[in-house]
């Protein structure tokens, strides 16, 4: 097990290199610089502000710098806004973030794996075909569309919660279920299709032929085989919540990264969409070894070696 | 012991017809229902988005002050009402189709040619070519591929085109992935082998022999990359980075929907609803092919 | 005819299981699954019955239908799959029993093991978890209890270091040791029958032998009834008392084994017998084989299946279906020919 977790983790430094490489190089790529779009300054000013954000060096230069505040933790100012580290920025916005995605996963793990484990049940049935049906709808239809269909309907016509905003538990409801919609629906699919497997191979054959109750059946013998493939998925989960994020949090105006990052990408601001950039990309990284781990404590091949 | 010759009976003699492998899938896809709907409906949509702008009552361009944020006015031909602007709603749905489909086919041809030839040339040449090349593609699958798309239309806004390209290009993994593994299958498969030990060149091997066979899953891929790819597309388009005025995708109309839903709700409802159909339809057709090629008991 | 191994019963053992009354009893049993392309008829009317302590051989190939009747008796076919007949345990009528009840029966006094131990066996759970739980669902024992009936049964059937190896995950053992596992924890609960669909067919030739001679010695001590379904002649010689010969869905010929070893009847049991490779046959000599194709069991022709492959078909034997008729005591044929 050990050993698994440690290749993981070597796994995962190229990752990291290459998401710093890639965000530094391809911003500095974009035309225009991150002062350009304010009114135009006279040169003296512009060189001695370029100059004191090092924005002058030739850029094998500025990158190991970056490099180096990276290992320190540091992200750099924010080029935006001005009185902000980039750091500073991430972590006042994190929690925000985190709250929403964090919930939204655990809506999704929970209303999806009980919606796919009974559409598997009871195949074939209209309980089945509606909850594919529904779930097929939240896969295809993107949540920019959902958001504002929400809205409209449960915030402008029912008038049950608000529009946006942030502070209380209300302002919550709405964009953790945006957000959590694509993900119940995927995690509904996988598990149901999963489960169906299971049910149909030889063990869970030899379990009936004992003559244990279904239910046993299903929940001892069934269940942590179909959910395999749901741990698999957590990675991709979490990254598409994270993507989802971005949106989420403009449409519903949520202080959290995402807004930042949308902003930033339009402002030219480097540093905030690397900080970005790199901070999720950690996250992810981060997420995706601890669903190898917690896969790897389910199947005992793994777990034992 | 007397052999008594028996006049063949036609039920005996007659084999179970061999169906080629094509035959088969595109029967299984014809029985499929939701696939079927899906098709038409789809086609339904191209022909309003590529045609439906020269059968509109008004142009794309037209602009009437008197028919500013308007409701659905069938008197006045305004189908779906306008928008602020005073252009005709309708024909802006079907323009924005039209850019949408556009970009969701050209990116997916775009990744398909990256898909394609870096498996087929990891999967056929091997070894630690080969492993270099997977080694690639896992770490950028592991990427927030979002990021480097907004970052890549940061860069390349201006230029339509290479909006195509920079999202065909974080697109083509999956695909990489399949015909590499369809490769390295076909590459033991003995017809290979012959071909091979008859003289013929690799470049051929892999046109004549391995391209064909892998041609299952890429269709399949491909029918459900366009969904993915339309919807990277809106999703950019939406946040602002992606089509820009005066052009409209439905991710653009989406979005300017949203901005004014409390006061005019058809130009939120119209785009939406035809950019979720459009995937909804993209999606259980690209299902349907998926079973029909390879049926799993559902 | 000889043969190359003497079956180790033959009437006598017949006549002592005869005297414990029938176990299982069929009659008339159809099973039929709906596919896209059509019913397929994988069971078309069989009826035999299998008395205490009697082993019972059913050898077919593949297609025949030889497993699905047991997957009908104990209620796992596919969902696309229908039972119609009577099939009675000990009197019982079990077919079309609700799910509750037929619980009761199988895993209690009607066990089942298959083919393929590692993927018959739950990779996810430890053996001791996979064995006690049969025990404590039917027997109604505590976990100790049935902890150690469970290690008992694992040394009865020959596993070295029961108490430490019953902790481990199925994907620690060997082959053989997989399937023994099975045997022990299907007759934890001493069922009256054990239904073993070819068991031996995933293992080495010598861990076969084994396993075998392990199933035998079983049989004897826990006085019960065994169904034994193979593809392989040479293993039902050592262990059958009784054969039952399947072809396309139907019983074809039946009797006592050495009678069917000695002189088959039926023109396919006398093929399947001939093409067995042989110690003794000559160097050089051209294996037999049975000529042509298993039928398409969506299409089975009118009259006898078997008849396009067979040396003595008739004009008859397109016409009508052969029934399975009795031609001598213990001895049934579904064959029009009268003697072969």
């Amino acid at each position: 097990m050990l050993r698994y977790v440690i290749k993981r983790l070597i796994g995962a430094i190229p990752t990291l290199f290459i998401i710093i490489t890639l965000s530094f190089f391809l911003m500095r790529l974009a035309p225009g610089g991150p002062f350009s779009r304010e009114r135009a300054l006279p040169p003296e000013i512009e060189a001695n502000l370029l100059k004191a954000y090092h924005l002058d060096d030739p850029l094998w230069l500025q990158f190991l710098n970056y490099l180096g505040d990276l290992a320190h933790g540091d992200f750099g100012p924010s080029f935006k806004y001005k009185d902000f580290s980039v750091g500073e920025l991430i972590w006042g916005g994190f929690p925000t973030s985190a709250l929403v995605g964090g919930i939204a996963i655990l809506l999704a793990l929970g209303i999806g794996i009980c919606a796919g484990t009974y559409a598997a049940l009871k195949q074939n049935s209209r309980l089945d075909y509606s909850t594919m049906g529904f779930a097929m709808v939240g896969i295809a239809v993107p949540n920019f569309v959902i958001a504002p269909l929400l809205t409209f309907f449960i915030s402008l016509k029912m008038g049950w919660l608000p529009v946006g905003g942030w502070g209380q538990l209300k302002h919550m409801i709405l964009p953790v279920i945006a957000l959590a919609l694509p993900q119940i629906a995927a995690i509904a699919r996988l598990t149901r299709g999963s489960m169906i497997e299971v049910l149909r191979s030889n063990f869970v054959r030899t379990a009936r032929s004992k003559g244990l109750p279904e239910q046993v059946t299903v929940t001892r013998h069934a269940l942590k085989a179909a959910m395999l493939p749901v741990v698999s998925y957590l990675g991709p989960a979490v990254a598409g919540i994270i993507t989802g994020s971005v949106i989420i949090e403009q449409i519903f105006g949520i202080p959290g990264i995402g807004r930042y990052f949308v902003q930033a990408a339009l402002n030219r601001d480097y540093t905030l969409v690397m900080g970005v950039t790199i901070f999720y990309g950690v996250l992810i990284i981060l997420l995706n070894l601890l669903a190898d781990i917690i896969y790897g404590f389910l199947d005992p091949k793994i777990r034992y070696e | 012991m007397t052999d008594v010759v028996l006049k063949p009976d036609r039920a005996l003699t007659e084999e179970v017809k061999g169906r080629s492998l094509w035959q088969d899938a595109w029967n299984r896809l014809l029985r499929n229902h939701a696939a079927v709907v899906s098709g038409i409906v789809l086609i339904i949509i191209l022909l309003l988005s590529f045609v439906g702008p020269y059968l509109a009552p008004h142009s794309v361009d037209e602009v009437n002050w008197d028919y500013i944020d308007s409701p659905p006015n069938f008197a006045a031909g305004y189908y779906f009402g306008t928008d602020q602007n005073g252009r005709d709603l309708l024909v802006r749905t079907f323009y924005g189709g039209r850019v949408s489909i556009t970009i969701g086919l050209v990116a997916t041809l775009v990744s398909l040619a990256i898909g394609v030839s870096w498996g087929a040339i990891a999967g056929f040449v091997g070894g630690r070519v080969d492993n270099l090349m997977m080694r690639v593609v896992d770490i950028l699958y592991s990427l927030p591929f979002i990021f480097f798309v907004i970052m890549l239309t940061v860069i390349f806004g201006r230029y339509m085109v290479l909006m195509y390209v920079a999202i065909g290009a974080v697109s083509w993994l999956d695909m990489a992935r399949i015909v590499r593994g369809q490769t390295l299958s076909l590459k033991r498969k003995e017809f290979v082998e012959a071909a091979h030990a008859s003289g013929v060149s690799t470049f051929n091997i892999i046109r004549r022999h391995i391209v064909p066979n892998t041609l299952g899953p890429v269709i399949i891929y491909v029918t459900l990359t366009v969904p993915t790819v339309m919807l990277t597309e809106s999703f950019i388009s939406f946040l602002g980075m992606g089509v820009q005025e005066p052009n409209s995708s439905w991710g653009v109309l989406v979005s300017e929907g949203a901005r004014v839903m409390d006061i005019s709700w058809w130009g939120l409802i119209f785009p939406c609803a035809f950019l979720s159909i459009t995937l909804l339809c993209l999606n259980y057709l690209g299902d349907g092919v998926r079973d029909a090629f390879d049926p799993k008991d559902r | 005819m000889t043969v190359t191994a003497f079956p180790k019963s033959g009437a006598r053992g017949i006549e002592r299981a005869r005297a414990g009354g029938a176990v299982l009893e069929v009659s008339n049993l159809q099973t039929i699954f709906s596919t896209p392309e059509g019913p397929v008829s994988a069971v078309s009317g069989v009826s035999f019955a299998v008395n205490a302590g009697e082993a019972v051989g059913v050898v077919g190939e593949s297609g025949s239908g030889k497993s699905q009747i047991f997957m009908s008796i104990m209620g796992l076919l596919a969902s696309n799959g229908r039972a119609t007949g009577s099939v009675k345990f000990r009197g019982q009528e079990i077919l079309g029993l609700p799910l509750s009840e037929l619980n009761r029966v199988r895993g209690e006094r009607m066990s089942m093991i298959f083919q393929d131990p590692m993927t018959s066996l739950n990779p996810y759970l430890t053996i001791h978890r996979q064995m006690t739980e049969v025990l404590v669902t039917h027997k109604g024992l505590s976990e100790d209890e049935a902890r150690r009936a469970a290690i008992a049964m694992l040394d009865r059937v020959q596993i070295p270091e029961a108490a430490r190896r019953i902790d481990m995950y199925p994907h620690e053992f060997s082959g053989g040791m997989r399937q023994r596992a099975m045997i022990a924890m299907a007759l934890l609960c001493q069922p009256e029958l054990l239904i073993a669909d070819e068991p031996t067919t995933a293992l080495d030739v010598t861990v076969q032998a084994q396993i075998l001679e392990l199933m035998n010695e079983l049989r004897r001590d826990f006085n019960m009834a065994l169904v034994f379904i193979t593809h392989d002649l040479g293993v039902i010689a050592g262990l059958a008392d009784r054969v039952l010969v399947m072809y396309a869905g139907r019983i074809v010929e039946s009797g006592p084994v050495i009678d069917i070893f000695k002189t088959p009847q039926h023109p396919y049991s006398a093929g399947l017998l001939r093409s067995m490779p042989r110690l003794d046959e000559a160097k050089g000599e051209r294996l037999a084989t049975i000529a042509g194709q298993p039928p398409n069991l969506q299409r089975l022709p009118a009259g006898c299946a078997f008849r396009d492959r067979c040396d003595f078909r008739m004009e008859i034997c397109a016409a009508e279906t052969p029934l399975l008729q009795s031609f001598a005591p213990e001895r049934n044929k579904a064959c029009h020919l009268a003697r072969l």
